[in-house]
């Protein structure tokens, strides 16, 4: 027989595929008779000829139509939708569970989601918002190789930038730092916060300028207000051109008012906008320093040519102090490794902390953390979702036996499952989005955040279809084909008969559930523990009934004296102090200290704070050696100094009252020399996670910057607070008496710390609130299904108290394999978090002990429940039925 | 009037069907009308005009003998209906009148 010759099988095959059946076989015929004719010539010929054939029939009227299009499946949904909301309504307490748990989980994820949003979409207010950045500055410690920086810059580096790298940048903006200021009419005061800055500022944030426009700061005395200040101030009436005077210093006419910054945004908080050269006409010692490359105090903004990348200018400007510097002071620097780059904002809200010079983390850590429970939350919904349509497999199983075998196949029942758990997830939704835009004001509070669903935008939309159709499909896919997958004969003959082996998925998945419940609570204990600890460790001061003020207006100059006397005589007052900074801060770190037997190799950096008279005493430190200083002693405010106990350990010397303490100059002279008198107790005045820092007290200028004020305890702070104001306001009547009390200064600093707490103690408790919801549906199921059993063991002769024990053994051993995986993980995790902190709590054994033991008590009570009432049940009853 | 509807190729595949009497099945129409008329008629067009007429009523069709030259597939014959005559002849009619009523001066 002749060798066949066979088309091209890739071609015939498509046109099998598409042709009409009832064409098919005749033009297949067609086909290869005219490819037999031919290929006997030529096999290539013959071969193209087909391929130009099969391509050209392929046309309408060949083509076979589109499948099941006689069917209308519109009428099929409608039928799964009815017979879906049957089953929901047939089974309310566990639709309840079902919708309820999920709706939970749904409305925590979308919180988190909207946080996370906020976090990401800090800064981006401003149109230039990836070309914007400030400058830092930084060098390395030339003993530990460690680096340091900040954004505080010598006076000439903004100068230089302009100057020097004119090419990489549109605007270089020098500014002070954030401040809070009194700004007052004729006859009122307000504090508002504000920024003193180059004009060029209003066009590179690109502020919305509701009048003026973005040259309104070029001339010196001038203000660009917010809306919501102007409103304020002025009411109704036309702010421009009105005067505002500035902390009583310096005075400026409104020639612009911009939309009010969102509060996402660094600059969020500045209420105003003013000429830096203003601030600089106000302080003489600032424009002293405009070419001291000594002292850091500035900071500067920079908008980026477009042309240009934040790598390219950080290369450019890394030199700039080398080639700026003059000679013979960068000698005396190079060993630091000095450097200045430039930050992007991108950076300035998530990458706050740096690393070795550079930006590395910091709220992004948030970020993921609360991303991965967000994740956590909405699985330990969905899983409920599976273990209840899993177990209650059974009451569907003789449907499914039905449908299948009047020919129902497994696509249109995976199909039927996935279409009520869509509508089941939808259900959720909707009350899941209520309750957002109900509890947004709370959450707000506890997150301390101006989150609103965002209703108008698509994109909201679009992402909340997705994350239906998302959890629509991971928590009804395994139920979908689980359920479809029985075989008609034997759910109709009732032998489904739930093994062990068909509940061990489900045993798997409360396991992980309380895994991630337990561990979450572990971590939310741990949490509050590391703030206690640093709340309540020894600070070196009394801090509660204590209020401070800065007295900045310069009308205070040379009046601490009369305001002292008045103050106390107000007798509401026990003591009053004064010092050159807040307790609870670090203002001024200073260099070049000796003292007899200091190695000479040692960087010696102190906190350098001036003190008044009786700042001791009204703030309560602790003298732990020698004295503090007398009032009666003239030649304390000159030649005597007080160091804390890290001091002592930092300087490595004993005995250190009596010794003297020494300032060098650059060149090594000496500027002043002062007596150790006293050595006090460690005062907590920077992070409280860290390690006090050395640090040294002496009276000397700018000692009555900051007042100090001890309420009488036996005073309640309500009456003593108008008295006090009354007093202050007899000494300086333009004073603003803007106090705060150092207890909530103290408390502020775990702000941080204590909202994300806050926030993880929530969603850990609803964690666990959904994980025993779907306990609760497992626990009640199981009861039901061994009905008949419970009955005859009772009839048997057991006891309450046994069938108790029998029923609720299983779920409890389940939350025990859970704490057994919880406990290292929630270990590993915190150990990790916990190893930022210097100062911190140890993860002690109980935190484990009692999270597990809560969990497992909380599981009895839900399990007991319905064990009991199993348990309970007359055995007539139960055993009559059928 | 639009009463019987008869594209130019489906006149031309009418007529050889005709023209082939019993022996018209797709491939041998297609023979005819390339070596008739000398044009490329491509599988394509040719089974989309006879699934068109077939569904007008013009043509019937029965299955044939299976050949090995076809891999076993039948031939499908395709036979002219009264319909399918009455459209032809409406066809020719039409060009006859039309040929008539050309004035002799038209065509020189």
């Amino acid at each position: 027989m002749k060798k066949r010759n066979e088309p091209p099988s890739i071609f015939l095959r498509f046109f099998r595929w598409y042709c009409h059946p009832k064409l098919l076989k005749y033009i297949e015929g067609d086909l290869i008779e005219t490819y037999n004719a031919q290929v006997d010539g030529s096999k290539f010929k013959a071969d193209f000829n087909f391929i130009v054939d099969v391509l050209l029939l392929f046309r309408p009227g060949i083509i076979r139509p589109a499948e099941n299009r006689n069917l209308t499946t519109s009428a099929m949904f409608k039928s799964y939708f009815k017979i879906g909301w049957r089953s929901l309504l047939t089974n309310k307490g566990y639709s309840i569970i079902n919708v309820g748990g999920l709706a939970i989980g749904i409305t925590v994820a979308m919180f988190i989601g909207l946080w996370i949003h906020d976090e990401l979409s800090y800064d981006k207010y401003h149109q230039n918002y990836d070309r914007i950045g400030q400058v830092w500055t930084g060098g390395q410690n030339p003993q530990t190789g460690a680096h340091y920086g900040g954004y505080a810059l010598q006076f000439p580096v903004g100068a230089t930038l302009k100057n020097a790298y004119p090419q990489y940048f549109k605007h270089v903006l020098m500014a002070w730092w954030f401040g809070d200021y009194t700004v007052s009419t004729e006859d009122e005061k307000f504090a508002r916060p504000g920024v003193f800055i180059e004009p060029g500022a209003l066009e590179m944030l690109s502020l919305k300028m509701l009048s003026g426009n973005y040259n309104s700061l070029d001339r010196q005395n001038s203000v660009v207000i917010s809306r919501s200040m102007a409103e304020t101030i002025f009411g109704q009436e036309d702010p421009i051109n009105k005067t505002l005077s500035i902390d009583n210093m310096m005075t400026a006419a409104v020639t612009g008012v911009f939309e009010d910054i969102p509060r996402n945004n660094k600059f969020g908080e500045v209420k105003f906008f003013a000429p830096w050269a203003l601030y600089v006409s106000a302080q003489p010692w600032l424009q002293k320093s405009a070419d001291d490359w000594d002292n850091q105090m500035t900071n500067t903004f920079v908008e980026l040519q477009p042309n240009t990348s934040f790598t390219e200018v950080n290369e450019a400007i890394k030199s700039l102090y080398k080639k700026n510097v003059p000679a013979d002071f960068y000698a005396t620097i190079d060993k630091y490794k000095p450097f200045v780059q430039v930050v992007p904002m991108s950076t300035w809200h998530l990458y706050s902390e740096f690393e070795d010079g550079r930006p590395v983390g910091g709220r992004i850590t948030f970020v993921w953390l609360f991303g991965i429970v967000g994740v956590f939350v909405l699985l330990l919904a969905c899983i409920n979702f599976i273990n209840l349509s899993t177990a209650r497999s059974e009451k569907r199983a003789k449907e499914v036996g039905v449908r299948k075998s009047i020919g129902a196949v497994k696509k249109q029942l995976v199909t039927q499952f996935l279409a009520e758990s869509m509508m089941v997830v939808i259900l959720a939704f909707v009350m899941s989005l209520i309750s957002v835009a109900l509890l947004t004001p709370m959450f707000n509070q506890l997150a301390d955040k101006e989150i609103s669903l965002p209703f108008g935008q698509p994109a909201f939309w679009l992402i909340a279809f997705g994350f239906i159709v998302f959890t629509g499909l991971m928590a009804g896919l395994y139920p979908a084909f689980y359920l479809s997958s029985f075989q008609p004969v034997k759910v109709l003959k009732g032998v489904l008969r739930t093994g062990r082996l068909r509940s061990l998925p489900r045993k798997i998945l409360v396991v992980i559930q309380f895994s991630v419940s337990v561990t979450l609570i572990i971590g939310t204990i741990v949490v509050y523990k590391q703030i206690d600890h640093a709340r309540n460790r020894p600070i070196g001061y009394y801090r509660s009934s204590l209020i401070t003020m800065g007295l900045t207006d310069p009308a205070f100059d040379n009046k601490w004296n009369t305001l002292k006397t008045e103050l106390l005589a107000t007798g509401v007052v026990a003591d009053a102090g004064t010092a050159s900074q807040p307790l609870t801060e670090i203002w001024n770190v200073t260099g070049g200290y000796t003292w007899p037997g200091k190695d000479p190799n040692l960087e010696a950096s102190f906190g350098n704070v001036r003190v008044g008279q009786d700042f001791g005493k009204t703030v309560g430190w602790e003298i732990v050696a020698g004295r503090d200083f007398s009032p009666d002693l003239k030649t304390d405010s000159t030649n005597s100094i007080i160091i804390n106990e890290a001091a002592v350990k930092f300087m490595g010397i004993e005995d250190p009252v009596g010794k003297m303490f020494t300032d060098l100059d650059d060149k090594g002279n000496v500027k002043w020399s002062r007596e150790i008198i006293g050595v006090v107790k460690d005062i907590v005045a920077g992070s409280p996670y860290q390690p006090v820092y050395q640090s040294f007290y002496l009276r000397g200028s700018g000692e009555t910057s900051v007042l100090f004020v001890r309420i009488d305890p036996s005073v309640s702070a309500n009456d003593a607070l108008p008295k006090i104001q009354k007093a202050i306001e007899k000494v300086v009547p333009t004073a603003m008496f803007d106090y705060k009390f150092v207890d909530d200064a103290y408390g502020a600093k775990f702000s941080q710390e204590q909202r994300v707490g806050n926030l993880a103690a929530v969603f850990s408790v609803l964690a666990i609130f959904i994980s025993c919801l779907g306990l609760f549906g497992l626990a009640s199921y199981v009861a039901e299904q061994r009905t008949k059993e419970i009955g005859i063991r009772k009839v048997m002769g057991a006891s309450i108290t046994s069938l108790w024990q029998m029923l609720s053994k299983d779920f409890v051993t389940l939350v025990i394999i859970a704490c057994v995986i919880a406990i290292p993980a929630g270990y590993y995790v915190m150990d990790l978090w916990l190893a930022k902190f210097e100062y911190r709590t140890e993860i002690s054994w109980w935190v484990f002990i009692g999270t597990c033991a809560a969990a497992i008590l909380i599981t009895l009570i839900t399990v007991s429940y319905q064990s009991i009432r199993a348990a309970k049940m007359s055995p007539v009853k139960s055993l009559k039925t059928e | 009037m639009k009463k019987y509807q008869l594209g130019e190729f489906e006149e031309i595949v009418i007529l050889t069907i005709a023209v082939l009497y019993k022996e018209a099945y797709g491939v041998s129409i297609r023979r005819e009308i390339e070596t008739r008329l000398s044009r490329k008629v491509s599988m394509g067009a040719l089974h989309t005009a006879l699934v068109r007429m077939e569904d007008k009523g013009y043509i019937k069709s029965y299955d044939g003998e299976a050949t090995e030259d076809r891999a076993g597939r039948p031939k499908k014959y395709f036979q002219i209906t009264a319909l399918g005559k009455k459209a032809m002849e409406y066809t020719k009619d039409t060009r006859n009148d039309l040929w008539k009523s050309i004035p002799k001066v038209a065509l020189g």
